[in-house]
């Protein structure tokens, strides 16, 4: 009657593993990632803020910021930012129906990558020079 | 659809306008939408003012980000983010943790961290402003 059965072996939809990553998805996980690192950033950027006031407390963020492994979590804090933001204008691009055609989709894509490793290197290489210099 | 008669005589289509599973409607969507056109001029805005301290030492900080421009840029900009982070933190757990209890423990946590983010932000953007 109302015996339990053990639920038939439907066929399950592939996961995403199963697809030969392409650009698209790959920026489509990568938007998300940066997404949840600024996310996290936000830690740096309220520790600033609340450092700034006093000289003592600005000299541990700045210990912090000057170091091999600071400076290495703020390039790539800068990276991220700027990718997700640019990642954001896609998806505000797509949000009006253009640019998911075949070759529009790709090339937004690698504007996206192309964009945020660009602006981001030269925001650090105008950053280093103005602050005199990569040390 | 059942045979008894409904209990009401709104339509399906009034009651589904604005509302849908979540009975927020497309809310998320468009607050989403809403802090990330935002959040584009503030970003760039606050680029150029970390560009503006570079090289300065500290005291330069409240002289800087303590005026009454950088500051409230500053501030709409911790808000906005803080907003769209939330949204978007919140996808990320729904998506990915289907224990009830775990899920709504992550999402209330969420909203804790961005809170407090945005207020400890601008606690210091206050504090560099008036010198409290």
């Amino acid at each position: 009657m109302a015996a339990t059965r053990a639920p038939a072996a439907r066929p399950l939809s592939p996961h995403w593993q199963i697809y030969r990553p392409t650009l698209t998805m790959t920026m489509s996980i990568v938007h998300r990632i940066t997404g949840i690192g600024n996310y996290f950033g936000t830690l740096l950027l309220a520790w600033w803020l609340i450092a700034a006031a006093s000289p003592s407390s600005y000299a541990k963020f700045e210990w912090f910021a000057g170091s091999i492994i600071g400076r290495i979590i703020l390039f790539g804090y800068t990276w991220s930012v700027i990718h997700h933001m640019l990642g954001g204008i896609r998806h505000l691009i797509w949000d009006t129906g253009r640019g998911l055609g075949p070759g529009e989709r790709e090339w937004l894509a690698a504007a996206n990558l192309i964009g945020s490793i660009a602006i981001t290197v030269l925001l650090w290489i105008f950053g280093l020079l103005a602050m005199g210099g990569p040390l | 659809m059942s045979d008894a008669a409904p209990k009401h005589i709104r339509t399906p289509l009034s009651r589904v306008r604005g509302l849908g599973a979540a009975h927020s409607g497309t809310d998320h969507f468009w607050r989403q939408r809403l802090t990330a056109v935002a959040n584009i001029p503030l970003t760039i805005a606050v680029i150029v003012i970390f560009i503006m301290l570079l090289g300065r030492n500290q005291a330069a900080v409240p002289q800087i980000v303590g005026s009454p421009v950088v500051a409230i840029i500053m501030a709409l900009f911790v808000i906005s983010v803080a907003a769209h982070m939330r949204i978007g933190m919140q996808v990320v757990i729904e998506d990915y943790v289907h224990d009830e209890i775990t899920k709504l423990a992550l999402v209330m946590a969420n909203a804790f961290f961005c809170i407090a983010i945005a207020l400890t932000s601008i606690y210091g953007i206050l504090k560099l402003s008036f010198g409290l």
